[in-house]
């Protein structure tokens, strides 16, 4: 059971990088390979901010900012310099790469000495309880505020943005600028991951964040396919089936660890389980329209 | 209202694709005029729209709306005065929006999208009200998303978020194009009308004789980016179907 609690909170911690990814690959269209590095950015700003015995809020803030400005600089990248988005999210990821190893001095850190956004709310006994309603508390926080943010007057700006350019164009919206915006906002999420995920887990590894697209790729998709589904118009239950999606996919690959697969085929797993989630609906849809003939 | 002075647009210079498709035109439209622009493929009358619009820049001359110039401003900051009607019915609007939400971009085309709710239970009441002067049904559907709906509501939509706000002129690109005969001519019927009861100054191109002859004020013909024929309201009317054709039959 302790397992499964365990996947519930993880995939919590997962849950504003699958938001910041909805954001990016699902309403603006953007496929942001920026967010390997971002996610790791926000870890080791949380760690470097941790040891020199910052504040909370300074820390959350701080590792949000640095992700933001990932964010723009693939957008300005991608924007300005007319650069394919693909491209671009890799070049700013590589080159955080280097960033990441010079802001932390080293390619790992301990954290568990130090008093962490878990630690200092502190009602439960048991400590995985104690974590989870942090993470309840946050997601139910962030669910409102994005849900409130894309029904907005800039949220309806931003979606038509991702839909016909040059629809929002004609009704006097900057697309470049608004892409910027976007971008920035999905990566300060995603950096916000990294930072809960520091605190979580008691350190942070440069390599963290290798592949971690991948794994929010699949929340989004899960997400998406329920969506479909259930044919959803409403932007809070769309919101609603993104986190659910993530704590479907965490629960996947728990399941698979737990039924004996090996921990260094984690990553394989991981591929393995989105190209299953991407295939399915596809050959699924396939299936429905032989069975019909 | 509008003036254009001397506007060249070549694409692809020095290239063996070079191609002169607007060349030196000058353009008085007046207040309140509805011009029709007719001409083959290739005659420089769409690149005209877009220069108007914004969307490219011309190479040399001038764009005077009110007296300003605005050839180098990009095509959003020229949106509050300048409305457009795409020939593609799904460039208009946002397929994956809303009826309403995308209503709600076209009001707030002169003023900047902050983040509060805009879509309220009066601005439902207004849009509704809106839609039933199409007396298509949509009034009903406000919250339908629009890819759900035919080209011919996407078009009669896309004009009827034109007048959400007061703009001064109203560029249509062959709008029926992509569409049926009856829903063609229930857009035009549309188009025609918002034009008169907003006084717009508007410029229609298109490739039916027809809708030329029928709606408008003027009527000019482009070839190879110049105005090789140009006729005011009385000239026009005088004008038969087969008399046009015979500009087309040059071969």
């Amino acid at each position: 059971m302790d397992f499964y609690i365990a996947a519930i909170i993880q995939a919590l911690c997962f849950g504003p990088l699958v938001m910041g990814l909805f954001l990016s690959m699902k309403i603006f269209n953007i496929p942001d390979i920026t967010t390997d590095g971002s996610y790791t950015l926000g870890a080791v700003i949380t760690a470097v901010c941790l040891s020199r015995g910052y504040g909370l809020p300074a820390i959350l803030i701080l590792s949000m900012l640095g992700g933001a400005l990932a964010g723009c600089c693939t957008a300005f990248i991608h924007t300005r310099l007319r650069i394919n988005a693909l491209l671009a999210g890799i070049l700013v990821m590589t080159a955080l790469y280097s960033v990441n190893l010079t802001l932390l001095g080293r390619s790992n850190m301990p954290l568990l000495s130090h008093s962490t956004i878990f630690s200092w709310f502190s009602v439960f006994a048991v400590t995985d309880q104690n974590t989870l309603a942090v993470l309840i508390a946050l997601s139910a926080v962030l669910f409102f505020a994005m849900s409130f943010m894309l029904q907005s007057d800039f949220g309806i700006a931003m979606r038509a943005t991702g839909d016909s350019e040059s629809m929002v164009r004609a009704q006097g919206v900057n697309t470049a600028r608004m892409k910027v915006y976007g971008l920035a906002i999905s990566n300060a999420l995603v950096a916000l991951s990294g930072c809960l995920i520091a605190q979580f887990q008691g350190f942070t590894d440069i390599n963290m964040g290798i592949g971690i697209v991948i794994s929010g790729l699949g929340a989004v998709i899960i997400g998406d396919t329920l969506i479909n589904l259930l044919k959803i118009r409403a932007i809070p239950l769309m919101l609603g089936c993104v986190l659910l999606g993530v704590i479907l996919f965490q629960l996947m690959l728990a399941v698979a660890l737990g039924a004996g697969v090996d921990a260094s085929m984690l990553k394989l797993t991981t591929s393995l389980l989105v190209l299953l989630i991407v295939a399915l609906p596809r050959v699924g849809s396939t299936v429905i329209q032989l069975s019909k003939r | 209202m509008l003036e254009l002075h001397h506007i060249c647009k070549t694409f692809d210079k020095g290239k063996a694709t070079e191609v002169m498709a607007v060349d030196g035109v000058t353009l008085q439209l007046e207040a309140g005029s509805y011009t029709v622009i007719v001409g083959a493929n290739g005659s420089g009358k769409s690149t005209l729209l877009n220069l108007i619009a914004g969307s490219i820049y011309p190479d040399s001359g001038k764009i005077l709306l009110k007296g300003e110039e605005i050839q180098r401003l990009p095509d959003y900051r020229r949106s509050p005065w300048v409305a457009r009607v795409f020939q593609n019915p799904l460039t208009g609007t946002a397929a994956s929006l809303s009826i309403l939400d995308n209503f709600r971009m076209a009001a707030l085309r002169k003023s900047p999208k902050w983040m509060k709710r805009g879509v309220d239970r009066r601005f439902k009441t207004t849009v509704a009200e809106k839609l039933t002067t199409l007396g298509m049904g949509l009034e009903d559907k406000l919250t339908q998303v629009m890819g759900t709906l035919s080209g011919g509501q996407r078009q009669a939509i896309t004009l009827l978020m034109t007048v959400m706000t007061g703009v001064d002129v109203l560029l249509l690109d062959e709008p029926t194009a992509a569409l049926d005969p009856r829903s063609a001519r229930e857009v035009m019927e549309i188009a025609d009308r918002i034009i008169r009861e907003n006084n717009l100054t508007a410029l229609l191109v298109t490739h039916n004789i027809n809708e030329a002859l029928h709606y408008g004020t003027r009527l000019i013909q482009m070839e190879n980016g110049k105005v090789v024929r140009d006729f005011d309201n009385q000239t026009k009317s005088g004008l038969q179907h087969g008399e046009v054709v015979t500009w087309f039959d040059y071969y």
